[in-house]
């Protein structure tokens, strides 16, 4: 029961994960496959987050009175990669709307054999 | 308590991108995906991230969600079947999932403060950084003075997918290209008949401002910093944008002084790194920037945070404008 309560947290990020990992390789339209990329970011962001929480600490701002702080390593790195991954999403969307002018469908099924339409 | 609120948003956050795997509207996608962030931001909250909750409560639930949005007008929202076999997906990602749990199997106990992650590195950065640095916000502090550089390099990313962006899309400024239909759309599809939404914008719109100027100049003692100030500072101005018109927030934030903008915080951030070389220390040493390091380092973190708002703000904003300036383009539907 405690191994369980112990590693919940990481259970449900490898499922969040895994849901967006399926979303990536499976899903039709190129607009859902960003949307599964960035739950697949969101959630590697939250295994990090999980593996840097102090469970009597509290949020790493420095207050009288508090010994004990959660690590704020983790925190530093993704707030970094929450805005790289903003920044690749940004521009993976515009690289969509070009294919949309190019080949007038964002369907895989519908343009993977288009190849000579520009 | 704080367990059970933890284990009710992860459950809340399964079910969501269990739903979102199935859904074929895609607005109702994107919406979902937008709850998923906001959830997200909630479950950093309980695990006392609160500059990574606030990150990405306005880039994940805010700025990606409208990006998404823009693009689903102008590709379509409705996701056709899918003609592959789903079977392969499948059996890859169980495969997958079933490695990452074994793998799991093997991490130390959650929220344990003996896990090998808190040893060496942390304690010390917990322990000195309010000598060095002086800033009650060690996140802040290592971001912008310890790991000064990472954050030039990151940056320099935000400026380079500004570019990526306009060289792709670019922002069509000639109103002349539309024809009749698509300028009766358009000045149908802004709101200029709804009183309601203009004089409310008109009344959050310099709160959503001052808001961005507090988080940035806050960031050193409680949650906040560069990154989410540019962020709710371009949301103030996409907001305006959306209610009163693309062309008349042209007028009052030009792309080309956004263009300028946004190499000028890049620019301000690597010459506080070039004036401490000229005053014979490290690259972005900031202690050398005044004559006591404290304020020395003060000084830097307060410019280089400074340099990374102006620059996210002019980039978000101009990839706003690079996306919504397509919408009645003549051949993009």
């Amino acid at each position: 029961m405690n191994f369980i309560i112990d590693h919940y947290n990481y259970w449900v990020v490898v499922f969040l994960m895994m849901a967006g990992f399926y979303i990536v390789i499976s899903a039709n339209n190129l607009v859902k496959k960003i949307v599964g990329l960035n739950i697949f970011q969101t959630s590697v962001f939250m295994l990090y987050i999980t593996m840097g929480k102090v469970s009597e600490g509290t949020a790493p701002i420095l207050v009288e009175g508090v010994t004990e702080y959660s690590n704020p390593l983790p925190h530093v790195l993704i707030l970094t990669a929450i805005v790289v991954g903003v920044a690749t999403t940004a521009v993976g969307l515009s690289l969509i709307v070009r294919i949309k002018r190019a080949y007038g469908t964002v369907e895989e099924n519908e343009f993977e054999n288009k190849d000579d339409a520009i | 308590m704080a367990e059970f609120i933890d284990l009710v948003l992860l459950a809340m956050l399964a079910i969501v991108a269990l739903r979102i795997i199935f859904l074929k509207d895609l607005f109702a996608v994107v919406m979902l995906f937008s709850i998923y962030s906001f959830l997200s931001a909630l479950i950093f909250v309980s695990l006392d991230a609160v500059d990574v909750a606030f990150t990405e409560a306005s880039v994940g639930a805010g700025i990606s969600t409208v990006l998404m949005l823009v693009t689903l007008v102008l590709t379509g929202r409705k996701e056709k079947e899918n003609t592959h076999s789903s079977l392969l997906p499948l059996v890859v990602v169980l495969v997958t999932g079933a490695a990452l749990i074994y793998g799991t199997l093997d991490m130390p106990p959650f929220g344990n403060a003996d896990n090998p992650v808190h040893e060496h590195v942390a304690p010390r950065y917990i322990e000195e950084s309010p000598k060095e640095v002086g800033l009650p916000n060690m996140v802040t502090s290592v971001l912008a003075s310890y790991r000064g550089f990472d954050t030039l390099g990151e940056t320099a990313v935000v400026f380079a997918a500004a570019i990526g962006v306009l060289a792709l899309l670019g922002v069509r400024r000639r109103e002349t290209e539309d024809s009749e239909e698509v300028k009766q759309a358009k000045a149908e599809a802004d709101f200029t008949a709804h009183h309601v939404l203009r004089v409310i914008a008109k009344l959050i719109i310099p709160l959503v401002i001052l808001f961005a100027l507090y988080v940035q100049f806050h960031g050193d003692f409680g949650p906040g910093g560069g990154f989410q100030a540019g962020v709710i500072a371009a949301a103030a101005f996409i907001l305006y944008a959306l209610v009163f018109g693309l062309q008349l927030c042209y007028e009052v934030v030009s792309p080309k002084f956004l263009q300028i903008m946004a190499a000028l915080g890049v620019l301000l951030y690597a010459s506080v790194g070039v004036v401490s070389m000229m005053r014979g220390a490290n690259f972005l040493d900031y202690n050398v920037l005044a004559s006591d390091p404290i304020a020395g380092q003060h000084y830097g973190i307060i410019i280089i945070e400074l340099g990374v708002g102006i620059t996210v703000f002019a980039v978000m904003l101009s990839i706003f404008y690079a996306f919504a300036s397509q919408v009645g383009r003549p051949n993009a539907k």
